[in-house]
């Protein structure tokens, strides 16, 4: 049995977790997960700054924080932070190391990044189609800031195979990084179809950190116990593809049959059809058991022969966004919020402003779920203590934009009464960059896989 | 027959990919699960989320979990980065569906 932890369901998640993960118990393998979709276009504009930029410093950090730890108890990692630069990303740990007189072996898994061959790509014929939309990538062609590959568990595994102690990637699915010790600890196969669905499986449950260990969940919620000290996800694997999701005694929150169920379902969706590029798994065949006080066991996962496609994540510039907000104070508040949006949209109307979207919505009242049965009935509507008029354009003309955000403000005092939260200032104008899913057969690239210190 | 609320009933977590909204629905107690089989359908989902889900609704049973997971298409006004929504992600539109009344 191997002990496979989760400290990071996405960057930005707690810094504190993996410190944890390494310290409160024992584990064998540390994977994070550091990359949004949205992320990549981020690191490929920080590295055309800085060719030594362009991955995730937080790990870096965090790496700094534990070595010591990891070293002591033979704990190796697995992390997705070289974003669009793992080499920069594994000289940054290996400096780190040097200054603590240690030695780790590194590898780095590479050759996700397509950006550069975009171009040839369309013009052998290779679409990359808008999965959702059907489009060819020529629409945008012009707006592509980033361009990966998600890769799966096996290159990870053979970094594991040459004695990687720190395996950083590019674009790995997250799934991968904990199907990866896996592989590599059991010897399963790339034809291995049930096992891999298992242990893929096992990955999405965790992927999202403690998101499957009491967090957002939501029976019983008020029960769970000691959130500020949650622990994070644990799976125990076994070399037949059952494995137990678990998390360190002493820590808080909960792994019960619920809050796992609930993780399984999110993102889902054909649950017989989950592929990744190491599997197509079959969530309709897991069976699950409560196997003691903060154990869920798993076993009997099914998978398919993986398909001849990597997914690709493109990232490109879509113009900008705006979004500014007024605060309206009881008596009438949603009337008053309402009566601010019409005046609003007159003004931008008057002031020959268009948009490509205009959207409203009054937070307090039903910005949220936004459907019918969710609106205040008209015997509470006029009592409602607040509503936040929240007010957002989008549009190719970043005039048009800019524009529109010296247009809040002014309400305050030329709107309807009484009104608040101009404290944030005025809207700030972002950048929109937009996801483009497509596909690419494996054929068209290769994973590539190198170790430093190296081994000859 | 009596109306009930299904977040008595069941639980639910719901997710994006891109424009698309997934939510799943879980029963609380395995005996209720065919209730949810037979009430929660794709038609009366999207009915339930009229002006929110543009699209279709498309629903998958998974008998094992005892779960319903749903797709609703065009629902996250373009979803990611390009939707101007407090809930770009429709994370909340777990409880959206749980406050469907429904026979029992």
């Amino acid at each position: 049995m191997i002990r496979i932890a989760n400290g990071q369901g996405f960057w930005g998640d707690s810094l504190e977790a993996p410190v944890e993960q390494v310290r409160r118990g024992p584990i064998d393998y540390l994977t994070l997960d550091y990359l949004a979709e949205i992320t990549m276009s981020i690191l490929q504009k920080q590295r055309s700054r800085d060719p030594r930029a362009g991955y995730a410093r937080d790990f870096v950090e965090m790496i700094a924080r534990v070595l010591p730890d990891l070293k002591e108890r033979g704990i190796r990692v697995i992390a997705n932070a070289g974003g669009v630069n793992p080499a920069a990303c594994r000289d940054a740990v290996l400096d780190a190391a040097r200054r603590q007189d240690l030695e780790v072996k590194v590898a780095t898994v590479s050759g996700d990044d397509i950006m550069g061959r975009l171009d040839d790509f369309l013009a052998r014929g290779v679409e990359l189609k808008n999965m959702e939309t059907g489009e060819p990538l020529s629409a945008v062609r012009s707006q592509v800031e980033s361009a990966n590959v998600y890769f799966g568990a096996f290159p990870v595994a053979q970094a594991l195979a040459r004695g990687a102690e720190i395996v950083i990637t590019g674009r790995v699915t997250d799934t991968g990084l904990a199907l990866a010790p896996m592989i590599h600890e059991f010897g399963w196969q790339a034809d291995d179809w049930d096992k891999l669905a298992a242990g893929t499986i096992a990955g999405h449950t965790v992927e999202c950190g403690a998101q499957c260990t009491g967090g957002n969940s939501q029976v019983d919620w008020e029960s769970i116990p000691d959130l500020a000290d949650v622990g994070y996800p644990i799976i125990e694997a076994e070399p037949d593809g059952t494995f137990t999701i678990t998390k360190h005694s002493g820590t808080g929150g909960r792994v019960d049959v619920a809050t796992v169920k609930e993780q399984l379902l999110y993102e889902m969706g054909d649950p017989r059809e989950y592929i990744t590029p190491d599997c197509v798994a079959d969530f309709t065949t897991i069976h699950m058991e409560q196997a003691g006080p903060d154990r869920v066991r798993f076993s009997k996962i099914r998978g398919r022969p993986a398909t001849e496609f990597y997914k690709v994540s493109i990232s490109y510039a879509a113009g900008f966004k705006a979004i500014g907000s007024l605060v309206y104070a009881w008596p009438d508040a949603y009337k008053k919020a309402r009566a601010a949006d019409r005046i609003l949209r007159q003004r931008l109307e008057r002031l020959g402003l268009y948009f490509d979207a205009i959207r409203t919505e009054f937070l307090g009242a039903n910005a949220c779920h936004g459907i019918a049965a969710a609106e205040p009935t008209p015997e509470i509507e006029p009592h409602l203590a607040e509503v936040v008029l929240r007010f957002g354009v989008r549009s190719e003309n970043q005039a048009a934009v800019e524009r529109f955000t010296r247009e809040i403000a002014p309400l305050a005092l030329n709107g309807p009464p009484v009104v608040s939260g101009l404290g944030l200032g005025r809207p700030r104008v972002e950048e929109i960059v937009a996801y483009w899913p497509a596909l690419i057969p494996k054929r068209e690239v290769n994973p590539e896989v190198s170790i430093w210190p190296s081994e000859d | 027959m009596a109306k009930r609320r299904l977040i008595e009933l069941a639980h639910a977590r719901s997710g994006d990919k891109g424009d698309t909204s997934n939510i799943g629905l879980i029963a609380r107690r395995p005996e209720d699960y065919p209730i949810l089989v037979r009430e929660v359908t794709a038609e009366r989902v999207k009915q339930h989320f009229a002006g929110v889900c543009l699209g279709e609704v498309v629903r998958y049973e998974v008998l094992n979990l005892c779960a319903l997971n749903f797709l609703l298409h065009q629902s996250l006004d373009g979803g990611g980065t390009l939707a101007l929504k407090v809930d770009p992600q429709g994370k909340t539109y777990s409880t959206a569906l749980l406050r469907m009344e429904i026979d029992v």
